[in-house]
């Protein structure tokens, strides 16, 4: 966050306490989410939010912005249904304007096998609570007039399922509005402060090491992003965590006329537009694990080429900026939130390329977990001892994912 | 861009290659047969620093080969 930026806040920064009822690392979207729910639904604001670098500079500040709850599984279409609702309600909760537009998404299928798996997508988001139909490529041109339905004659569109909940807000935003609120209650976040030990008191987490020195706490939640293989080692917890780097890139301006999402399974990518008028469009994360935020000249070309086939009048514009972000990607493409095994710890991760969607929904469940010391039933599915117990939660209901 | 020397096909870029995951490697702090196999089945080093994977040369010699890579980097080294 910029000095000017930063002015236009009512951030007040704090100086770390010796103690804490509540310490989380990481000041991203879900940690600060967790803060405000515990303060704003359970009365519990002894809480400090610790951020290595400025808040929101991890991913949430580096996500393509798409708020969307047509997965692929039962328990994940409830728990991003639950956040896509949150999320509406957002900006009158916090009093914070996040830039939240509903705008729909269109799921494209290119073939026989696509058509089935949306097919698919559109039955179960309906049996589980989400709104997603399917439609034809007629109907799709006209919520799209820009779409070539030929798809450059290499990606005919064969139908598409339509989601008409997607929607966008302004990453920046939701963090500022979930620190802000959370803040005004009393909750400490404290900005450039990493995480470089945990405190242990036999086989129990007891607080963090800071620079600056220990802090203690009663509960301590990891909602790093990326590093969080590294956070866990230090309480001699394994992850089944691998880190990729994910892209994005954004074109300079066009007409504010582009109103849906439009994303495919089969291509790997998704584009939607910016306030700015920008075109913001990602694919799916590198293959190879790799903690380096460097973006690469092969995915501008993999990416461009598919979108110009389905999109023709993005070859008139031009790719402004691209970045990097990386991902802790879980085995079964789910995210990993709960009890660790580890006394006193407790863990959100495995947000890969679904976390900012889920912010809301995720920060809730956190929230009640600690408050509670219950695991919500809307995230029961997606402890740790899944892969333990054999029921990892495969769901290929992420774009970046195959 | 990554390079990757494959010993039949010389050095290829990453985009013919597949990842095949990092080597497993269960800690001997892990004692129990059962965690063991936990371990080894679903857990991963992850480090950010120099590691030892297989890849699979798809769109070349279709034979899988051992890389020491940098994921601090993205490079491979010697």
């Amino acid at each position: 966050m910029n000095e000017f930026v930063e002015t236009l806040l009512d951030l007040t920064w704090h100086e770390p306490k010796k103690s804490y009822d509540v310490v989380i690392i990481g000041a991203g979207g879900h940690g600060l989410a967790t803060a405000w729910n515990l303060a704003t639904r359970h009365g519990i604001t002894n809480v400090a939010v610790l951020e290595a670098s400025y808040i929101g500079s991890g991913n949430t500040g580096r996500n393509t912005t798409i708020i969307r709850a047509n997965y692929g599984i039962p328990e994940s279409v409830r728990f991003y249904q639950r956040s896509l609702e949150l999320y509406r309600s957002l900006e009158e909760e916090t009093g914070a304007s996040i830039v939240h537009s509903t705008k729909g998404l269109l799921w494209l299928a290119h073939t026989e096998s696509g058509m089935r798996a949306e097919r698919a997508r559109s039955l179960m988001n309906q049996a589980c609570g989400a709104n997603t139909v399917m439609i034809t490529p007629e109907e799709a041109q006209v919520l799209c007039p820009q779409l070539d339905l030929s798809g450059g004659g290499r990606y005919p569109v064969m139908g598409a399922s339509y989601h008409p909940g997607g929607a966008t807000a302004r990453h920046d935003r939701v963090v500022w509005a979930y620190a802000q609120g959370a803040m005004r209650l009393g909750v400490h976040i404290i900005p450039h402060t990493p995480v470089v030990g945990l405190v242990r008191s036999g086989s129990r987490v007891t607080g963090v090491v800071t620079p600056t020195g220990p802090i203690s706490a009663g509960v301590v939640l990891s909602a790093v992003g990326g590093r969080v293989t590294a956070v866990a080692a230090m309480a001699d917890l394994r992850l089944p965590i691998r880190t990729h780097p994910l892209q994005a890139l954004v074109t300079n301006a066009y007409a504010p006329d582009f109103g849906p999402i439009v994303a495919s399974s089969e291509l790997l990518c998704y584009v939607s537009q910016t306030g700015r008028g920008q075109m913001l469009m990602g694919a799916e994360f590198d293959s190879q694990p790799s903690y380096s935020q460097q973006s690469s000249y092969e995915f501008l070309q993999t990416v461009s080429t598919k979108m110009t086939h389905m999109l023709p009048f993005l070859r008139n514009l031009r790719i402004l900026r691209q970045w990097a972000g990386i991902c802790d990607i879980s085995p079964d493409y789910s995210p990993i939130m709960g009890f660790t095994g580890v006394d006193g710890l407790l863990i959100t991760t495995g947000w890969g390329t679904w976390g900012f969607k889920a912010i809301p929904a995720g920060g809730e469940a956190m929230a009640e977990l600690i408050a509670t010391g219950k695991v919500p039933a809307l995230i029961a599915a997606f402890g740790l001892s899944r892969f333990a117990s054999d029921h990892a939660m495969a769901d290929q209901g992420s774009a970046g994912t195959r | 861009m990554l390079w990757i020397l494959c010993p039949t096909c010389g050095e290829r870029p990453v985009s013919e290659f597949r990842f095949g995951g990092e080597i497993p490697h269960v800690p001997d702090s892990i004692t129990d047969p059962e965690a063991r196999n936990l371990d080894w089945v679903w857990m991963q080093n992850n480090v950010d620093g120099v590691t030892t994977e297989r890849w699979f040369h798809a769109a070349g010699c279709r034979r899988w080969l051992t890389l020491r890579r940098d994921t601090h980097t993205d490079r491979v080294v010697a």
